[in-house]
C-alpha cells in the first residue's frame, strides 16, 4: 500500500500485505482504534468477525466494534451495558410521563365536557414505542439478565435495577 | 474428575484449577456461555479483564461479556451497539410524543383557564452522549 502499512500491522509488527482485512478500516493516523479493538476483542477475532460480514457492511462492524471496545474500557464492569440499561430506564420513566400526560389531557377535556378522544388515538399516545422498531427478544437486557445470570455471593446490589 | 470441571476449562480440555478465573462465572451446565465469549472475546482477553477486576464485580462483568457476545452473533455487523442505536430512537420518539402532549394540555389549559399543573419536562438530549457516529475516539487514552 503506497500510505505504508495500517494501523493494524503497524502494532502487529507485521507487513501490510495488499489484501490486508484490517487496512480499510484501520488508517495509519488512527492508531487508537485499533489498539482499543485489539485490547478487548483480539486482532485474530476482529479478523475472524469481519470475515463473516458482507464487504459492504464491514466498515459499519468495525464501528460498533470500536464502540463497543471504547466503552469497556471506558467501563471494564458493564461497558454498553451501562448504557443500555441506563436508556431501558430512561424509556420507563418517559412511558410513564406520557401516560400521566395523556391523563391529564382526558382530565381538562373531561372539564371542559369535550367529546373524548378516538381509543386509537389514546393507545397511540401511550405508546411511545407503537412506530419505532421494537427490541427483539434477546436485546432487551432486562429479560436476557433474568434468564442467565449467575448467583454470585459476592455479587452486589445491581445498579441495573 | 470431568464432572468437576467448568465450562471453561472443559472447552479448553484442561485441567480445572480450584483457583480458576471462570470457574465461579462459567459453570459445567452452561456451555454455551463459555463458547459465546469465547468465540468473540477469546479466553485469554475474558481472563485478562476479570482479573483486572476486583472480586465482587466480576459476576456481572462475565454477565455483561456474555450479554454483549450473544448480541454480536445474534447480529455480527452491529451487536449491542444496534439495540443502543434502537433505544435512542425510542428515547427520542418519546420525548417528541410527550412535548405534543404536553403542548396539548397547554393549550386546552389556556383554553378553559385552567393551571397547568404539571411544569414541561426538560428535553435535553440525552441521546448525544450515545451517539455512535459522532463519537471521538482519539480523546480516549490508552494506557
Amino acid at each position: 500500500m503506497g500510505g505504508g502499512p495500517c494501523a493494524s500491522c503497524k502494532l502487529l509488527r507485521r507487513r501490510c500485505s495488499k489484501d490486508c482485512v484490517f487496512a480499510p478500516y484501520f488508517p495509519p493516523d488512527e492508531p487508537h482504534k485499533f489498539a482499543m479493538v485489539h485490547k478487548v476483542f483480539g486482532a485474530s477475532n476482529v479478523s475472524k468477525m469481519l470475515q463473516e460480514v458482507p464487504v459492504h457492511q464491514r466498515a459499519d462492524a468495525v464501528s460498533s466494534l470500536v464502540y463497543e471496545a471504547n466503552a469497556r474500557m471506558r467501563d471494564p464492569v458493564y461497558g454498553c451495558v451501562g448504557a443500555i440499561s441506563y436508556l431501558q430506564n430512561e424509556i420507563s420513566r418517559l412511558q410513564m410521563q406520557l401516560a400521566v400526560a395523556e391523563a391529564e389531557v382526558l382530565v381538562c377535556m373531561d372539564q371542559m365536557q369535550m367529546p373524548q378522544p378516538q381509543s386509537d388515538h389514546e393507545k397511540c399516545l401511550l405508546s411511545a414505542s407503537s412506530d419505532n422498531v421494537s427490541l427483539c427478544d434477546f436485546q432487551n437486557y432486562r429479560s436476557f439478565n433474568n434468564h442467565h445470570t449467575i448467583q454470585d455471593p459476592l455479587k452486589r446490589e445491581s445498579i441495573w435495577y | 474428575m470431568n464432572s468437576s470441571r467448568c465450562a471453561a476449562c472443559r472447552h479448553l480440555r484442561r485441567r480445572c484449577p480450584s483457583d480458576c478465573i471462570f470457574s465461579p462465572y462459567f459453570p459445567s451446565h452452561d456451555s454455551k456461555r463459555f463458547r459465546c465469549v469465547h468465540k468473540i472475546y477469546g479466553a485469554s482477553n475474558v481472563a485478562k479483564m476479570l482479573q483486572e477486576l476486583p472480586a465482587d464485580r466480576r459476576a456481572e462483568a462475565a454477565d455483561s461479556l456474555y450479554y454483549e457476545a450473544y448480541c454480536r452473533l445474534k447480529d455480527p455487523v452491529y451487536g449491542c451497539v444496534g439495540t443502543i442505536t434502537i433505544l435512542c430512537q425510542q428515547i427520542h420518539n418519546a420525548q417528541c410524543q410527550l412535548a405534543t402532549t404536553q403542548a396539548e394540555i397547554a393549550s386546552l389549559s389556556a383554553h378553559s383557564g385552567l393551571q397547568n399543573q404539571y411544569p414541561a419536562t426538560p428535553t435535553f438530549n440525552l441521546i448525544d452522549q450515545y451517539d455512535v457516529a459522532s463519537a471521538n475516539w482519539s480523546d480516549f487514552n490508552l494506557q
